[in-house]
């Protein structure tokens, strides 16, 4: 068995901060206004000791010191609101909180348990669960169709199904894999997996600020890519949509990427005819950060939703760009117990709440965190018998049911 | 304060285990090494030792598969030299690698005496717990195993020891030193080294390999069957909808007076 931690690629990191304020994106820190909408706008603004404008005009002033040793950036769930939001178009979340927060967590003196043991389990099995490697595509067993792993069978295929994590050991990920089979087949493409080859994207740890165990992941990632042959990604993953979007091309991705929600949406008069199950459901549907602020996928996952006979959208009162996070990027997944004993509210519960608010019965979410995040608050809150959390591609599959097709 | 922690590979059970086609040993092929977990937190209690009264900690293990990644993360971690035994042969069992050990540590150059030897007090391959007590022995050191906490005062020639017992009882005891520790569980859980320091530790840093001693030892013990669990069937599923199973838990324990 291969080591886990080849020693390659990303041990010179082209942006740090020292070198930060000389490079042209750090140079556009010094624009900054300090008007404070980053600060405001953060869902953890109010519980850090240095929001975002604040870290920013230390960072200016050199206080980097009481920046690093603070555990503020531990709050960051990189929602991408400060990002969306600031007036001067500063890439808060995709430029300076990483670089601070990768400081941050070096320096922590000890690292939360949960988000210990998830960047450990990453490193060693490559998930965050510690689940077996070779359970990752357990799953498929009970799948119809069949799905295709390339290890064994290699022939060249069009969409390489980029499963995620969440999706492929998580019981209700589980569901959305085997709607996402379905749907893939009723359209006939021609899609195969990476079965136990596939580990964690790493985006999370990376925003979290273990960025070698992202480099670590990217590497093993881009050389699995790299024995097969396929046109383009589709992934299942909000968080793995955006490293393949926005970091692993820098690091040797050519390939083009989707994710799942938007790659149906884009063949939705395809689908149309397939969707002939009326469903009778009220849904509002959650903004995932990733696929929404930060890649301005606000009405793919919509449109499906509204193609659906018998389907009611709703909005809550915070949608699209204002959407509330559910509190998992950035490692927020493993953080809970940490923001808990801090006495924060759970930014899932802050969001179910809204949810319910609209009347819904179904909350639509596109980002395989949201699922197990928003089911504990719906059961937490005590709302189980008014909503359930369903994936949109679920949705779509559950409409395809009778339709004629397997 | 000077400071040796064994360390050793145990079978990841992440996977399932699989009998080799001897019939009396794991299919080692078939699961992945992972460091033993309670040799884990005896490492980190020697660095939080370290931490509070200065000296150093070298790390030894016997060669196995996967063992440079757990000594460099050592290393990450804060200590300070890195050893492998190696030519000591495939599987050992507990008595023998004790033997070897005791054979070896004498040989290393500029290692011992050290003041503390830190492992596991157990492993999951050797649930007696014999490694340590029997290195001891050989070394003519005193022992103490199921260790939680240690310190060692400044200017001390013992250590305060606590070791745990059943019942949430706890025992101080004093140690003259040298000693060797079996430890149970560190103060503190281990600590988190980001991938980017072992990377680092990768390039800059080197493993020792030294030469196993010489085993004259007969083993009095030999592995005559290793068998999976099976399945007798004796279990009782309850099945039905989450109402009608709840009600048969009930039942159940109120049958036999438990609720």
């Amino acid at each position: 068995m291969a080591s886990t931690m080849p020693v390659l690629a990303g041990d010179t990191p082209t942006l740090t901060l020292d070198n930060l304020l000389e490079s042209p994106r750090g140079r556009d820190l010094q624009s900054c206004i300090q008007c404070g909408i980053c600060a405001g706008t953060c869902p953890y603004g109010d519980a850090m000791d240095f929001p975002p404008r604040r870290i920013i005009g230390m960072l200016r002033a050199g206080m980097i010191e009481e920046v690093l040793t603070s555990d503020s950036l531990l709050h960051c769930v990189t929602c991408y609101a400060c990002m969306a939001k600031c007036p001067r178009g500063l890439r808060l979340t995709e430029v300076l909180l990483p670089l601070v927060k990768e400081q941050v967590f070096a320096r922590l003196p000890a690292v939360p348990a949960e988000l210990q043991k998830a960047l450990t389990n990453t490193l060693r099995y490559g998930n965050p669960m510690g689940e077996s490697a070779r359970k990752r595509a357990a799953w498929a067993a009970s799948a119809a169709p069949p799905v295709r792993v390339l290890a064994a069978d290699p022939r060249p295929v069009d969409v390489l199904w980029f499963v995620e994590c969440y999706t492929a050991y998580h019981p209700r990920g589980q569901d959305n894999c085997r709607a996402t089979a379905k749907v893939f087949q009723a359209l006939g493409v021609d899609f195969a997996i990476l079965g136990s080859e596939e580990k964690c994207a790493g985006e999370c740890a990376r925003l979290a600020g273990e960025t070698g165990l992202f480099e670590t992941l990217a590497d093993y990632n881009l050389k699995t890519f790299g024995k097969y042959s396929f046109d383009r990604i589709v992934t299942s993953g909000a968080h793995a949509y955006d490293a393949f979007r926005h970091e692993y091309p820098a690091l040797g991705l050519e390939r083009p990427v989707e994710h799942t929600t938007p790659f149906f949406a884009g063949r939705l008069e395809q689908l149309k005819p397939l969707l002939t199950r009326k469903l009778g459901y009220t849904v509002t549907y959650h903004d995932s950060c990733a696929l929404g602020r930060h890649n301005g996928m606000y009405e793919e996952p919509r449109n499906l939703l509204k193609a659906i006979p018998g389907v009611k959208l709703v909005e809550m009162v915070h949608n699209r760009i204002n959407a509330i996070c559910c509190g998992g990027g950035g490692g927020g997944m493993w953080l809970d117990t940490f923001f808990k004993a801090k006495g924060l509210e759970r930014l899932a519960d802050r969001r179910v709440k809204e949810a319910v608010a609209t009347g819904a019965d179904v909350l639509a979410v596109s980002c395989p965190y949201e699922v197990s995040r928003f089911e504990d608050s719906v059961k937490v809150l005590g709302y189980e018998k008014q909503m359930v959390v369903r994936d949109v591609v679920e949705l779509l599959a559950e409409a395809m049911e009778g339709s004629g097709t397997p | 304060m000077n400071i040796l922690v064994l360390l050793k590979m145990v079978p990841d059970i992440v996977e399932e285990l699989e009998i080799g086609s001897d019939g009396t040993s794991l299919d080692l092929d078939a699961v992945r090494p992972i460091v033993s977990e309670r040799d884990d937190h005896a490492l980190e209690q020697a660095l939080l030792l370290k931490e509070r009264c200065g000296g150093s900690v070298t790390v030894l293990a016997i060669e196995s598969r996967d063992v440079d990644e757990v000594l460099f993360t050592a290393l990450a971690k804060g200590c300070d030299r890195a050893l492998k035994v190696s030519g000591a042969g495939a599987a050992l069992t507990s008595a023998k690698a004790a033997a070897l050990l005791a054979r070896t540590l004498p040989g290393i150059p500029n290692l011992m005496p050290v003041d503390l030897v830190l492992t596991g007090c157990q492993a999951i391959d050797d649930l007696d717990g014999v490694v340590a007590p029997s290195l001891a022995e050989r070394l003519h050191l005193p022992y103490l195993g199921i260790v939680t906490a240690v310190d060692v005062p400044a200017g001390a020639l013992k250590a305060t020891v606590l070791k745990e017992f059943a019942a949430g009882v706890r025992g101080q005891y004093g140690v003259c030193l040298p000693a060797v520790l079996g430890v149970q569980a560190a103060e503190k859980p281990p600590r988190y080294v980001p991938v980017a320091k072992v990377r680092a530790a990768m390039k800059a840093r080197t493993i020792e390999e030294v030469p196993a001693g010489a085993m004259d030892e007969a083993s009095l013990l030999s592995v005559a069957a290793m068998t999976k669990p099976e399945a007798v069937g004796r279990a009782e599923m309850l099945e039905g909808d989450p109402e009608a199973v709840a009600a048969k838990v009930v039942e159940i324990l109120s049958a036999r007076g438990l609720v």
